[in-house]
């Protein structure tokens, strides 16, 4: 075999502290080295010709280049190597910069230690054998898994693309939580009249099939072959016969359930439409309140109902879809303000969250667009905000930020202005953090033309100032905190507390990421595969991200997101067919003795038993879906499963190059 | 938790300097209680004092070794949970607990690994090996937790019926919370529940944990005086018959000094409070059906008695009430019924009148 190596000196990144020279001139009496140089930067345009050249001129089987990780050039060499007439994987790096130069300081251990790793990899190259990939057929399908405004932007944009889009939502229907706003910041839009139209456009476009109050129960196969199951959870209403026209409604005698839509500040009926521009808009029962599923009475809805849609037997539905490509836009949730006890959320009616007093101040919402207090439905003359519940917080385990509750409070206060001019509206902040197009302007605008009071510093406490016997309520409530520019305490009586409640993730986020087999953080927002260049991929391919299933985000960088996401789908999507990574798994089914641990172990499910004529099972790596963790490989008793490109011999020729200088030097 | 008083349970018991003074009532009543609620108290031999605010202010190891030394006095007579009812002692004792186990000076500037063994100087000053594994827990706890709140309920024998409770737990009891680790830090509750299981009806407070004023009633007097009267004011307005208190210092500035915060409120246009400020174990020792002997019931500045008597009588007033009304209700439908016009669900009786078998406490 013929190898050549080059030492790369990164500039001064790697040769202020490594002897590159040295390193080269080692490497020429490794075996079967015919060729070592250095060089000012290989990953240059001259760097990668004088490979390709030497390849060429020395017919050379093999290249080694000593320079950076991997993660940043192994891309590019492997071309080079490729151009000049080699396998791409006949090809070894050795990360001399983030290994060895980046790390210390002393010249001459660095250059000991960088000669050890070339060494390495021109013993780990010996073993390279070429490699190819194969290439398998696609479904041009996509799925979206939740329908807010970031999948209903995925879906459009897929659909518009030339995808067929299946669409689940858990939800009886679209919208997500900005079909809750009222208005929208910098530019006080009408929320729902923005996101109408997009919702319409999702019911009606003929390439995406919806699924409302539906789950992903399963997740299989791989990139181009997913198989997924949705669960349809019976709505007890035939939609094909549903009008919506709302008879059942009126005539519910349970109506006493909380309305999620309007955040439980009033109640609604067991039978429902969630609002008037719900897509689908059709009634749905919710089983665990109707009297007539915990009760076994009543039956108006039936009896009224003019299609005669309501069918109390209806059962789930668990339907298969063939598709190629997923994204996630599951959203997220608010925090829960109970936990913040010295808030008194829970405890006191005239403290309530951001998300209620938005529906309060909706035209459709339950006061009509009137603020009331809940506990005596008076109007506030004095409103305080309180930001960051439930953000930068380290006590409550939510030290991040939310990113939108400096902007929404704002746009809270203003509004408060605008709906009762004389009310007095202050806001209790940390910081502000208004990076966004026109969105400092905006808080300019809320503390210079409609005069919001601005204090910075944190509440310490709410409690009612006065009330009857045996508890306090109907008085106002006083809100004690620092003014941390005054360096003073401050006392304001306040009419109505709003809690600027922070994010969280999706509630069953973790459960849905182990389905999908993509990672989540310790907050359980989903992981992107890299946090700067590759931010709407996970590591598991085909499985893309969108909105604030992956971090807290405003709506127009969920849509951003959601676009790209859609984007990136289209592109995996064009080709006909796609090309698997060779550097995976491989049975040598001689070996494999049928125990199935590497099935139970992988955790992609990439490997599945397949049964002998004579009834015997054995390991199969299914190549389109193993992502090369190497983890079978070590699990596997019998040493059966190696890994293409890590082989058992590859790794242990690395551990005994290594050894071996070590003994040298221990030696000598 | 079995419902009886029998709970076997042995603790340490370190009573804190104050316990053997100004809240020598305190003492007594935990003691009775306990007993009554079969927690056998130790007392740590021969302890001596935790070392309180002035040692954490001057130094940290010596604060440390303080409270090392009564910690390991309880490991010797082979205790590792000490219970303790003054909250600030809590704090001296769990915090050397806390520091020992991390063995990092909390005032050091070093680097984690050359900060000098937190260990190593208290046990310099010990002279002898500090303790490994006690803590400290507070009497609340041990009632709250151990023996359990269905327990406390089930072994009441005189419950508290109509007397309206403003529970103060003090700022220290549960705070802070990554050191004390029980009940809410902002909105604690196992006061409340004790209370509730006593018979007494809990006022909403939302003034549980604030601070009143502490040790500034020497130097400060005022701080102390306005932060103690917004207090009482809160619990008044609540309407509260009395404030339970679970902390000597807190005590002494409500019920001792109670003069003087009625001087502030007054001049500052306020009113004068007389609601008595006694400590939950009292109450609970009452309900226990305890004599007022083993309560030190006699050490209150503001006399509990009258305080009992008022909300007894207007108890026993108000069971006649629903007495009457529930005989006048059941009057009319057996009229109704006599009538032959009624053939609906048979009413409920009326709640019998109220424990009027429970003598004066005496």
């Amino acid at each position: 075999m013929r190898i050549g190596v080059m030492v790369c000196h990164c500039g001064n990144n790697i040769a202020a502290t490594v002897d590159c020279e040295a390193v080269a001139l080692a490497a020429r009496e490794f075996p079967d080295v015919v060729f070592a140089t250095d060089h000012m930067y290989a990953c240059s345009d001259p760097g990668q010709k004088t490979i390709e050249q030497t390849i060429r001129d020395l017919k050379l089987d093999g290249v080694v280049v000593a320079s950076c990780s991997p993660r940043m050039h192994e891309v590019t060499f492997r071309r080079a190597v490729e151009r000049a007439g080699l396998n791409r994987y006949m090809f070894e790096m050795a990360n001399i910069r983030e290994h060895v130069a980046w790390i210390s300081l002393d010249r001459k251990r660095n250059t000991e230690k960088a000669t050890d790793l070339v060494r390495m990899a021109v013993e780990k190259l010996r073993y390279d054998r070429p490699l190819t990939a194969k290439s398998f057929e696609v479904h041009k399908r996509v799925l979206i898994i939740g329908a807010g405004v970031a999948g209903i932007q995925a879906a459009l944009d897929c659909a518009e693309g030339g995808l067929d889009v299946v669409l689940v939502e858990r939800r009886q229907s679209i919208g997500g939580i900005m079909s809750k706003l009222d208005k929208t910041f910098p530019t006080i839009d009408c929320s729902v009249c923005v996101l109408g139209p997009k919702m319409v456009d999702v019911g009606q476009h003929p390439r995406i099939t919806l699924h409302t109050l539906s789950e992903v129960e399963e997740l299989s196969g791989y990139v181009g072959n997913f198989e997924v199951k949705i669960r349809k959870k019976s709505p007890f209403v035939d939609w094909t016969k549903c009008t919506g026209c709302g008879a059942c409604l009126e005539k519910c005698p349970s109506k006493k359930v909380p309305d999620r839509h309007n955040e439980g500040i009033c109640t609604t009926t067991a039978i429902t439409i969630p609002f008037p521009q719900a897509i689908p808009k059709r009634a749905a029962i919710d089983p665990t309140v109707c009297l007539r599923f915990t009760k076994g009475k009543c039956g108006v809805c039936q009896k009224v109902c003019p299609a005669n849609a309501v069918d109390y037997d209806m059962q789930d539905e668990v339907l298969t879809e063939k598709v190629g490509a997923v994204i996630t836009a599951t959203g997220l949730d608010l925090f829960d303000h109970t936990k913040c006890g010295e808030y008194g959320g829970g405890r006191y009616p005239d403290v309530i969250t951001s998300l209620q007093y938005e529906r309060m101040l909706s035209a459709s919402g339950p006061t009509a667009g009137h603020i009331k207090r809940p506990s005596d439905g008076a109007e506030p003359k004095t409103v305080v905000f309180i930001a960051c519940v439930g953000s930068r917080d380290r006590s409550v385990d939510r030290p991040y930020c939310s990113t939108f509750c400096c902007m929404y409070t704002a746009k809270q206060a203003i509004l408060t202005r605008d709906h009762i001019p004389d009310a007095k509206a202050y806001v209790f902040y940390m910081d502000i953090r208004a990076c966004g197009k026109g969105y400092e302007e905006f808080i300019r605008r809320a503390q210079e033309e409609y005069d919001v009071q601005y204090i910075r510093g944190r509440v310490a406490q709410v409690y009612p100032t006065s009330g009857p016997t045996g508890g306090p309520s109907g008085g106002q409530l006083m809100v004690r905190g620092a003014d941390t520019l005054l360096g003073a305490q401050v006392e304001i009586a306040a009419d109505l507390v709003v809690l600027a409640v922070g994010a969280e993730a999706a509630h069953g986020a973790p459960e849905l990421a182990e389905k999908l087999r993509i990672s989540c953080d310790a907050y359980g927002f989903f992981l992107e595969s890299h946090p700067k260049l590759r931010p709407v991929e996970t590591n598991t391919v085909g499985i893309f991200l969108a909105g604030a299933c992956q971090a807290p985000k405003d709506i127009p960088a969920s849509v951003a997101q959601a676009s790209a996401a859609a984007g990136k789908v289209l592109a995996l999507l064009s080709k006909d067919k796609l090309e698997s990574d060779p550097q995976i798994a491989q049975v040598q089914t001689i070996r494999c003795i049928g125990c199935g641990k590497c099935e139970r172990t992988c955790p992609f499910g990439a490997i599945r038993m397949r049964e002998l004529r004579d009834g015997s099972k054995r390991a199969e790596v299914v190549e389109t879906v193993c992502q090369g963790c190497g983890i079978c490989s070590v699990t596997c008793p019998v040493r059966a499963i190696q890994l293409a490109h890590f082989t058992d011999s590859q790794l242990l020729a690395e551990v005994n190059a290594l050894c071996r200088t070590w003994d040298e030097t221990t030696e000598s | 938790m079995s419902g009886s008083a029998t709970t076997s349970l042995t603790l340490g018991y370190y009573p804190g300097c104050s316990q053997t003074g100004t809240a020598a009532e305190y003492d007594r009543s935990s003691r009775a209680c306990c007993q009554a609620l079969g927690v056998r108290l130790v007392d740590v031999p021969d302890w001596t004092c935790c070392g309180s605010t002035p040692a954490h202010t001057v130094d940290h190891v010596l604060a440390g070794a303080l409270a090392a030394r009564n910690l390991l006095q309880a490991e010797r007579i082979g205790h590792d949970r000490v219970a303790t009812p003054c909250p600030s002692c809590l704090a001296a004792l769990r915090t050397a607990s806390q520091h020992l186990a991390q063995d990092v000076q909390p005032d050091s500037n070093a680097p984690e690994d050359m900060a000098p063994s937190f260990r190593a100087e208290v046990e310099r000053l010990l002279d002898r090996p500090a303790p490994l594994r006690a803590s400290a827990v507070s009497v609340l706890q041990v009632l709250a937790e151990d023996v359990g709140i269905a327990a406390i309920a089930s072994a009441v024998k005189k419950p508290l019926t109509g007397l309206r409770v403003a529970p103060y737990y003090g700022c220290l009891l549960n705070r802070p919370p990554g050191l004390m680790a029980f009940d809410d830090p902002e909105n604690p509750t196992a006061l409340d529940r004790v209370l509730t299981a006593c018979g007494a009806t809990v006022v909403d407070f939302p003034f549980k944990t604030e601070c009143c004023g502490a040790a500034f009633g020497m130097p400060r007097l005022d701080i102390m005086q306005r932060l103690s009267a917004r207090i009482l004011d809160m619990a008044d307005t609540c309407g509260a018959d009395v404030i339970v208190v679970a902390c000597p210092l807190c005590q002494m500035n409500l019920d001792l000094r109670r003069g003087q915060v009625n001087d502030h409120s007054r001049r500052q246009g306020g009113r004068e409070f007389s609601l008595p400020a006694p400590y939950f174990t009292q109450l609970l020792g009452l309900a226990l059906g305890l004599a007022e002997a083993d309560l030190g019931l006699d050490k209150l500045v503001l006399d509990l008695r009258p305080v009992l008597e008022a909300a007894r009588a207007r108890e026993q007033k108000r069971a006649l009430e629903v007495a009457a009304v529930a005989a006048a209700k059941t009057a009319a439908k057996a009229a109704a019924k006599a009538d032959g016009t009624s053939g609906q669900k048979p009413g409920k009786p009326g709640s019998e009148p109220g424990p009027k078998e429970d003598a004066p406490c005496a």
